[in-house]
C-alpha cells in the first residue's frame, strides 16, 4: 500500500512505521481474547444456528439437510402461533403500562420531597433480585387456597380466584410480575433524563404562567422523549424474551399452559425437551426476525415523536 | 404554603402505595420462611409468624446440597465477573485507543452480537460444551459468559472520553502500550469498571436458562435452577421454598445496599450513554 520510493526516501517515516507495526501487534493482543471468544461462542454459533434451521437434527444431534421443511412446519404450527400471540399480548401490555408507571414515579421523585433516596432504594429492589426467586414468591401469593391475595379478597368480602390455573387470568398475573420487576429500573433511567433537562426551560415557562401540569406535558415529556425511546426499545426487546417467570410458574400440567407459553419457552421445549433442535433453531430465527422488524419500525417511527436537540 | 404541603402529602401518598406494592412480596417471602408448614397453610393466614421458627432454613440444607449450590453460585459469579471485566477492559482499550488494520470491521462484527437475542446462540453453545465434555462442570457453566460484546462496548465509551495527551506523554516517557493500559488508562476508567462489575455480577448470580441447561446434577447447579427443582420437589412446603428464595436474593440485596450509589449511577448512565 505505501509508496516504496517514498518510504526509502523518507527515513524517519520508516521508523514511524515500525513503531506503528508494534502498535498494531499490541492492538491485536488487546482485542484477541474477547474477539476469539465471541467468534467461537457467539458468531460461529449464530451461523451454525442458521444452518441447523435447514436441517433435521435428531436426538443424537446428527443433522440431515431438509431444506425449508422447518420453516414450512413453523407457518402451520398452531402451538407456535399461540406462543407468538401470548408473547405479543405480554409485550403490548407490559411495555406501555410499565412505561406509564415509570414516568409517573420518575416525575414524582423529581419533586422536592423528603426521603427520596429511601424510595429510590426500595423501588430498585426488584431489579437486583433473581427472577426465579421472585416467581416463587408470586406463585405463592397467587395460590388459590392459601395465597395472601385471595385471603385479602375474601377478607374484603370478595371471592378467591384460581389466578394461575385459569387460562383467562394466568398470563395477566405474569404481566404483573414483569411490570413489578421493571418499573424501578426504568424509573432510575427516566429520572436521570428528567434531571438532565435544563432548568431554564422551566423558569421561562413559569414566567409565562405555565402550571406544573402544563410544564410536565409541554416541557418534561417532549424533552424526555430520547430517554423514553431508549426505555421503550430495551423494554420491548426484553419483554419479547420473557422466560424465567413463565418457566417457574406454569408447569406443563397447568390448564393455563397453552395460554401462557411464550416463544422462548416454546423454543426451549422444542430444543431441549423434544430434542428437535433443527426446528427450534428455525423458531429462534423467527423470534429474531420479529424483534428486528419491531425494532426497525420503532427506529423509523421515532422520527415522528423523539426530539433530539 | 399549605397548598404546597398538601401537594407533597399527595406525592408521598402515591409513592408510599407504590412502595407497598413493590416491597410486599419481599416481606411476605421473609415472613413465610419463618413459619411452620402448617401455619403457612392456615386460612385465613397469620401475618406475623406465631413463633419465628428457622426449621425451613435447616431443612433446606439437607433437602438439596444447598451449601454446595451456594458455593457454585459464588464461584461462578466471581470467575465470570473477574475474567469478563478483565478481558473486556483490554479489548475496549484496544478498540478505543490503538489504530490497527481492520479495527472497525472487527468492532462492527463484535457489536452485531449485541443485536441478536440470546436464544439464537443457545443450541450451538450447548453442543460445543457437550462435545467438549463440559456438561455438569464449572467450566461449562462459565465459559460462554467470559466474553461480552456489551462490556467491551460499554468500556470503550469510557476509554474514548479520555484525553489523548495522557498517552502521548506516557509514550514520550518510554512506556509501552501494556504499561500505559495498566498503569495510566485503567485507573481512569474506574467508574466504568465498577458499573460493569456490578452488572456482570448481578447477571451471573441471577442467571437462569444457561445453567438450567448445562448443569443439571444437584451438586453442580447454581441457585436459580436449584430453586426450580426445590419448587418441583417440595410443592407444598411453602416455608422451605421461601427460605430458599430469601437465601438466593440476600447476597445481591446486601451488595446493593453497600454499593447503592454505584448500582443506581450505572443504570442511570445506561440511558444517557445509549
Amino acid at each position: 500500500m505505501a509508496d516504496k520510493k517514498a518510504v526509502v526516501a523518507n527515513v524517519p517515516k520508516k521508523k514511524a512505521t515500525s513503531r506503528e507495526k508494534k502498535d498494531w501487534i499490541a492492538g491485536y493482543i488487546f482485542i484477541a481474547p474477547v474477539t476469539i471468544g465471541l467468534i467461537i461462542f457467539y458468531i460461529w454459533p449464530f451461523i451454525q444456528n442458521i444452518w441447523f434451521s435447514f436441517n433435521d437434527v435428531n436426538t443424537f444431534n446428527v443433522a440431515t439437510w431438509c431444506g425449508i421443511d422447518n420453516y414450512k412446519r413453523l407457518t402451520g404450527d398452531t402451538e407456535v402461533f399461540n406462543a407468538f400471540k401470548n408473547t405479543l399480548k405480554y409485550v403490548i401490555i407490559t411495555t406501555p403500562v410499565g412505561l406509564f408507571f415509570s414516568i409517573l414515579l420518575a416525575a414524582l421523585m423529581n419533586a422536592k420531597i423528603k426521603g427520596k433516596s429511601i424510595y429510590r432504594t426500595l423501588y430498585f429492589l426488584p431489579s437486583v433480585t433473581m427472577s426465579a426467586a421472585v416467581a416463587m414468591v408470586w406463585k405463592w401469593m397467587y395460590n388459590d387456597q392459601m395465597g395472601i391475595i385471595n385471603s385479602l379478597l375474601r377478607a374484603l368480602g370478595g371471592e378467591g380466584h384460581n389466578w394461575m390455573t385459569d387460562p383467562k387470568t394466568a398470563l395477566y398475573c405474569i404481566m404483573v410480575i414483569g411490570i413489578w420487576g421493571g418499573v424501578g429500573y426504568n424509573m432510575i433511567i427516566l429520572l436521570a433524563g428528567i434531571q438532565g433537562i435544563s432548568t431554564s426551560y422551566y423558569e421561562a415557562a413559569s414566567i409565562d404562567g405555565a402550571g406544573p401540569f402544563a410544564q410536565f406535558f409541554k416541557i418534561t415529556i417532549p424533552m424526555l422523549t430520547p430517554t423514553i425511546f431508549f426505555v421503550l426499545i430495551t423494554g420491548l426487546i426484553g419483554a419479547f424474551q420473557v422466560f424465567d417467570t413463565v418457566y417457574m410458574m406454569i408447569g406443563a400440567a397447568n390448564p393455563a399452559f397453552e395460554k401462557t407459553q411464550t416463544v422462548v419457552m416454546m423454543f426451549y421445549r422444542a430444543a431441549f425437551s423434544y430434542g428437535e433442535k433443527g426446528y427450534a433453531a428455525a423458531i429462534s430465527l423467527f423470534i429474531f426476525a420479529v424483534i428486528m422488524i419491531v425494532t426497525v419500525i420503532q427506529l423509523i417511527g421515532q422520527k415522528k415523536w423523539v426530539n433530539y436537540d | 404554603m399549605s397548598g404546597k404541603k398538601l401537594q407533597h402529602l399527595f406525592v408521598h401518598l402515591i409513592l408510599l402505595s407504590g412502595v407497598i406494592f413493590v416491597v410486599f412480596p419481599f416481606a411476605w417471602m421473609v415472613l413465610t420462611s419463618f413459619k411452620t408448614p402448617g401455619e403457612a397453610m392456615l386460612i385465613p393466614p397469620t401475618i406475623l409468624p406465631e413463633n419465628f421458627i428457622t426449621d425451613a432454613y435447616s431443612e433446606i440444607l439437607t433437602a438439596l446440597p444447598f451449601a454446595q449450590i451456594y458455593m457454585n453460585t459464588f464461584v461462578s459469579a466471581i470467575i465470570i465477573t473477574v475474567i469478563q471485566v478483565a478481558l473486556c477492559s483490554m479489548a475496549a482499550y484496544g478498540f478505543a485507543r490503538i489504530d490497527f488494520p481492520f479495527k472497525n470491521g472487527i468492532f462492527v462484527l463484535l457489536l452485531s452480537v449485541l443485536m441478536v437475542p440470546g436464544q439464537i446462540f443457545l443450541i450451538p453453545q450447548y453442543l460445543i460444551i457437550m462435545n467438549l465434555g463440559l456438561l455438569d462442570s464449572m467450566m461449562g457453566l462459565v465459559l460462554p459468559n467470559l466474553f461480552s460484546a456489551f462490556g467491551t462496548f460499554l468500556l470503550r465509551q469510557f476509554f474514548m472520553s479520555l484525553p489523548k495527551e495522557l498517552e502521548e506523554a506516557a509514550i514520550l516517557d518510554g512506556c509501552n502500550r501494556y504499561q500505559i493500559f495498566y498503569r495510566i488508562m485503567l485507573p481512569l476508567v474506574k467508574p466504568g469498571i465498577v458499573s460493569l462489575v456490578i452488572f456482570t455480577a448481578k447477571f451471573a448470580w441471577n442467571n437462569f436458562l444457561w445453567p438450567l441447561l448445562v448443569n443439571t446434577s444437584p451438586d453442580k447447579m447454581i441457585l436459580g435452577p436449584a430453586l426450580s427443582s426445590l419448587q418441583g420437589q417440595y410443592t407444598t412446603q411453602y416455608p422451605m421454598q421461601m427460605a430458599g428464595a430469601v437465601m438466593a436474593v440476600i447476597p445481591l440485596i446486601v451488595l446493593f445496599f453497600i454499593f447503592q450509589k454505584q448500582f443506581i449511577e450505572g443504570v442511570a448512565q445506561s440511558g444517557i450513554k445509549g
